[in-house]
């Protein structure tokens, strides 16, 4: 690449997410989080953490969400709330619910967190627990009143796939009746550990075209009452979607060790070397570093995206699913019916129409047994991460 | 078409604030931003709940030295309350 030092054009970050930690009390089988998680347990610090928020707020950030793994595992994530809001971001805790006791939430109203977005896994216990693999349900459901209580702007987060997709009038239900403000159902991107899963994890269409009914159905009933957003999973659409709005563009993710994504399962993509914010200044890496370069704007894409005259619309698609798909990250994301690999889109979502029952092989839930032992198989077969089950 | 409120306020969903890098006014919300242009950001900021409508104009008139902004403003407060800004 060479790109040029000084590049007026590009426009600063605006979302920085910070992934405090890969650490998670949860199992569930579509976690985005890499694979090989468990064998990299570096976290930054504190004050790391405060250098890199500030850092990021110069440059134009205006948007911080806590992430992870689970946030709450940080026991300074209190301290980072009010850093963060000091320096006048609008602060965002990403979490499972889990650790989120009185004490903490109050502490971190006094503090300014502006917004909280919990994750359920079903609107039933059973398969809340089944999928987190753990008994939580009751629990969360008890954080959501808390949530409500200290009156925090409130976003439930369910992931939908061929298990709940069936639940989704009850998950609308449940929202409602815990008072959120936004319900996001977000069907399953099979990055990470939903890769792997991806064969019990894939819904029929037909349970898709239901759900996105009872989904409008709900909307015209509800009103203004609760903003339901429904994301369409890829696999089913013809035109991918512009992926964190085009790489480099708005989205700053640091992983836990320090890494700066410029999405967050770039990691996935083999050649790019990601640099740390421990040793070289956010503002380099933003505008300077290959890896935030490499896909930003047009220049470096193919055919069919390098004529297309949608190209400026989405961007390409996804780089980490025209590699994980095609092998070739620079390629067109394959959901788009343009590439000559959308054929392999097809043939998922037409397997998973087929099959009755998803119980060909067990389902791979995240931890670390399961992690280590999915790096070995990869260190032995020469790859990261890829479609290829273990 | 919206109904605007007496006493129009700006939703708890929202923190309007001055962004420096970007020289302008902004409504944050979860996940999400918009930029306000001047007028809009001077509307917003006297959307406290306390003022009605009619005191929000007397003083942008005032503050502006000009005449007939209410249907401006009133057509500015409605689709602020569509897009569940204010309430």
């Amino acid at each position: 690449m060479n790109a040029p030092t000084f590049m007026p054009s590009i426009a600063p970050p605006l979302w920085l997410l910070a992934e405090l930690t890969y650490r998670c009390p949860l199992h569930c089988p579509f976690c985005y989080n890499p694979v090989g998680y468990a064998n990299d347990r570096t976290e930054l610090t504190t004050e790391q953490w405060f250098d890199v928020m500030r850092q990021a707020r110069q440059l134009g950030a205006a948007q911080l969400g806590f992430s992870g793994g689970e946030p709450l595992l940080r026991d300074d994530l209190e301290e980072l709330v009010g850093e963060g809001r000091r320096l006048g971001f609008y602060t965002n805790l990403i979490t499972s619910g889990i650790g989120l006791t009185e004490t903490r939430l109050a502490r971190m109203k006094e503090l300014g967190l502006d917004h909280i977005q919990l994750s359920f896994q079903d609107s039933t216990r059973e398969m809340n627990d089944f999928l987190s693999s753990t008994k939580t349900f009751d629990l969360k459901a008890r954080v959501a009143r808390l949530i409500r209580q200290y009156d925090y702007p409130m976003v439930l987060n369910v992931v939908l796939h061929r298990f709940n997709l069936d639940h989704v009038e009850r998950i609308i239900d449940m929202a409602l009746e815990m008072g959120v403000d936004y319900l996001e159902l977000a069907n399953t991107q099979y990055y990470g550990w939903a890769l792997i899963n991806r064969a019990q994890l894939m819904p029929t269409q037909a349970q898709l075209v239901r759900a996105e009914s009872v989904v409008n159905a709900c909307r015209a009933r509800i009103g203004n009452r609760m903003r339901i957003l429904f994301v369409v999973p890829d696999y089913f659409e013809q035109r991918p979607k512009a992926c964190m709005n085009g790489w480099g563009s708005v989205f700053l993710g640091i992983a836990p060790d320090g890494a700066a994504l410029p999405c967050h399962t770039a990691r996935s993509l083999p050649g790019l070397t990601f640099p740390n914010v421990t040793e070289m200044p956010l503002k380099d890496i933003w505008y300077e570093s290959d890896a935030f370069n490499r896909f930003r704007g047009f220049g470096w894409m193919k055919e069919p995206c390098r004529s297309c005259d949608e190209k400026a619309i989405d961007m390409g698609g996804c780089r980490c699913q025209a590699y994980l798909l095609t092998q070739d990250p620079a390629n067109a994301d394959p959901v788009c019916d343009k590439s000559p690999h959308h054929e392999r889109v097809i043939e998922v979502v037409r397997a998973a129409s087929a099959r009755q029952e998803p119980q060909e092989q067990p389902i791979v839930f995240r931890n670390d047994a399961n992690s280590k032992r999915i790096a070995a198989l990869a260190r032995d077969n020469g790859s990261e991460e890829g479609e290829d089950k273990p | 078409m919206h109904t605007i409120s007496d006493h129009p306020a700006l939703s708890r969903l929202f923190r309007m604030q001055w962004e420096e890098a970007q020289g302008l006014y902004v409504l944050l919300y979860p996940e999400g931003m918009v930029k306000l242009s001047q007028s809009a950001a001077e509307i917003l900021k006297r959307c406290d709940g306390r003022r009605t409508v009619s005191t929000i104009v007397d003083e942008l008139e005032q503050a502006f030295q000009c005449g007939g902004l209410r249907g401006d403003i009133e057509a500015f407060l409605r689709v602020a309350g569509e897009r569940g800004w204010v309430m």
